[in-house]
C-alpha cells in the first residue's frame, strides 16, 4: 500500500517536471507580459467603465488561454509517453493501473494549479480579494476538469490531434449549453440537449468575469462539488478504458 | 537534436525568406472596412455565444459598438440599429452602466433630435426595468431633455419618474428636487408648490439642511414676481 502510494506520488511529481521541462513557467510569464499589453490597449480604446472592461476581457481571455495550456501540455504528454514506450513500461511494473492514473490526475492538478495562482495574484490586483480568491480556485477546478478530460482522451484516442479537438469539443459544448437550453427553452425545449446538460460538467458557472467585475462571486461549495463529481466521473471512464488496454 | 550554425543553411532558403519578408511588408494587405450592422444579434443568441461570460462578452460588444461609431460621424449612425446592440447588451450585463452611459451622454448628443429622443427614451425604458441603480442615467437624459433639446416636458417626465419610481432613500437632495425646478421653469409656480409641499409633507426629505432649503423656496414661491432660484444662493 505505501510503495504504490509513494508510486503515485513519483508519476504525480514526473508529470510537474514534465511541465517544467516544457517551459510551462515561460509560458505563463509570457502570458502575463501580454495580459498587461492588453490591459493598456483596452484602456486605450475603452470609452466608458474602463477599468471593469480591462478586469472582465483579461479574466476571460487568460482563462481560455490557460485552458489551451493545459489541455495541450496534457494531451502532448499522454501521446508522447505511450509513443515512447513508457506508457507500457510504468503499467507493466507491479502496480496497479488505478495508482499511474491517480498519479496523473495528481500531477495534472498540480500543473493547472500553476495558471491559477498566477492569474488569480493578477485578479487580486483588479477585485476584492474573496472575489478574485473564489474566481481562481474556480479556475483551477475548471483547469483540473479539462486535464482529466484530455487525460481520457489522450487515453483513448491515441493521436493528439484527435484528442486535442475532442477536448476543446468537450470545453465547448460544457461551457454552451446552458445558452443552448435556454435557446432551446424558447422553442419548447430539447430532451437531448437536457440531457447532455446532465451528462456534462456545467463550465458556464465557473469563474466567470462578473464576479470580478462586481466583487460578487458564486458559493464555491457547489463547484467545489461538482468539480470532484465530475473529476471522479472521467477518472472512472479513463480507468475502464485503461483496465481493459493489453500490453 | 542540437541546431547547428546559421551558415549551414542553404542560400536559397535565405533568399525565400527575404522575398517573403519584402512581399510582406510592400503588398498592402486586402481593405477590410469596419461597418455597422443594421440587425443586432438577439440577446438569446448572445447568451449562448457567451460560454458562460456574459459580462466579457458585454464589454467585448461595447468596444466594437464604439468601434463602429468611431469609424462614423453621429449623424449618420444607424441609431435603431444601435438602440439594438445597446438593448442587447444591457441584457447581457444588466449591472453594466457602460451602455446607458454612452447612450445619455454620447449618443443623445447628436444635433439630430429625433435621434437624441430616441437614445433618450432607450434610457428611459431602462431605467424603469431597474429604477434603484440606473436613475443617475435617466437624470442625465433629464438634463439633456431640458438644456440640449429644449424639451421641457420631456424633462419633467423623466425628473417625475426619477422621483416617484425610486425607493426611499436612494436619491441625493438634487434629484428629488430635479421636478420641482424644471416645473419652476415651465412656469408652473403653483405645481412645483404643490410638489415641494408633498415632498415635505411626505417625509421623502428628512435632512435639516435640505428641509430649511426647501421651506425656503416654498415660501419664495408663494411671493409673486421673487425668483426662487434666489434660495440657492
Amino acid at each position: 500500500m505505501q510503495s504504490t502510494l509513494a508510486a503515485t506520488f513519483l508519476i504525480a511529481r514526473e508529470v510537474v517536471h514534465e511541465a517544467l521541462r516544457m517551459r510551462l513557467a515561460w509560458v505563463l510569464a509570457g502570458l502575463c507580459a501580454l495580459a498587461f499589453g492588453l490591459a493598456g490597449f483596452i484602456g486605450a480604446v475603452a470609452l466608458t467603465d474602463t477599468r471593469a472592461t480591462q478586469t472582465a476581457l483579461l479574466a476571460a481571455l487568460l482563462r481560455l488561454a490557460a485552458i489551451f495550456i493545459v489541455a495541450g501540455f496534457t494531451v502532448t504528454s499522454i501521446v508522447r509517453e505511450a509513443d515512447e514506450q513508457g506508457q507500457q513500461l510504468l503499467l507493466a511494473l507491479p502496480l496497479p493501473r488505478a495508482a499511474w492514473l491517480l498519479g496523473k490526475l495528481a500531477g495534472l492538478g498540480l500543473v493547472a494549479l500553476a495558471p491559477a495562482l498566477l492569474f488569480g495574484a493578477l485578479a487580486f490586483a483588479a477585485a476584492p480579494a474573496a472575489a478574485a480568491l473564489a474566481w481562481s480556485v474556480s479556475l483551477w477546478c475548471e483547469l483540473w476538469i479539462v486535464a482529466a478530460f484530455a487525460l481520457l482522451a489522450a487515453l483513448g484516442l491515441s493521436s493528439a490531434l484527435a484528442a486535442l479537438a475532442a477536448t476543446l469539443a468537450f470545453y465547448l459544448l460544457a461551457r454552451a449549453i446552458g445558452g443552448f437550453q435556454l435557446l432551446a427553452e424558447q422553442r419548447g425545449g430539447s430532451a437531448l440537449l437536457d440531457l447532455i446538460g446532465t451528462m456534462l460538467p456545467r463550465l458556464d458557472g465557473y469563474a466567470s468575469a462578473d464576479w470580478l467585475v462586481y466583487g460578487q462571486p458564486a458559493p464555491l461549495g457547489p463547484i467545489l462539488l461538482h468539480s470532484a463529481i465530475a473529476i471522479a466521473l472521467l477518472a472512472a471512464l479513463a480507468l475502464a478504458d485503461l483496465y481493459r488496454k493489453e500490453l | 537534436m542540437r541546431a547547428g550554425p546559421l551558415r549551414r543553411v542553404p542560400w536559397a532558403v535565405w533568399l525565400l525568406l527575404a522575398g517573403a519578408l519584402a512581399a510582406q511588408s510592400l503588398i498592402p494587405p486586402p481593405a477590410h472596412h469596419v461597418q455597422a450592422r443594421a440587425l443586432h444579434p438577439p440577446p438569446p443568441m448572445l447568451q449562448a455565444a457567451a460560454l458562460g461570460e456574459p459580462v466579457a462578452l458585454a464589454r467585448l460588444a461595447m468596444l466594437y459598438v464604439h468601434a463602429v461609431e468611431g469609424t462614423t460621424a453621429l449623424r449618420r449612425l444607424d441609431y435603431p440599429a444601435l438602440r439594438g446592440w445597446l438593448e442587447a447588451i444591457l441584457a447581457l450585463d444588466p449591472r453594466g452602466p457602460a451602455p446607458l452611459l454612452a447612450a445619455s451622454q454620447l449618443y443623445a448628443g447628436v444635433q439630430d433630435p429625433a435621434r437624441a429622443r430616441l437614445m433618450l427614451d432607450f434610457v428611459y425604458q431602462e431605467f424603469l426595468r431597474d429604477p434603484d441603480r440606473r436613475w443617475p442615467h435617466l437624470a442625465h437624459a433629464a438634463l439633456a431633455a431640458r438644456h440640449r433639446l429644449g424639451d421641457l416636458p420631456l424633462a419633467r417626465r423623466y425628473a417625475q419618474a426619477i422621483r416617484t419610481r425610486t425607493s426611499a432613500g436612494v436619491l441625493p437632495p438634487w434629484a428629488l428636487q430635479m421636478e420641482a425646478s424644471i416645473l419652476e421653469d415651465l412656469g408652473e409656480s403653483a405645481a412645483a408648490r404643490a410638489l415641494i409641499g408633498a415632498m415635505l409633507a411626505n417625509g421623502q426629505v428628512r435632512d435639516p439642511n435640505e428641509l430649511r432649503f426647501l421651506e425656503r423656496r416654498l415660501q419664495l414661491l408663494e411671493r409673486p414676481g421673487e425668483p426662487a432660484t434666489g434660495a440657492q444662493r
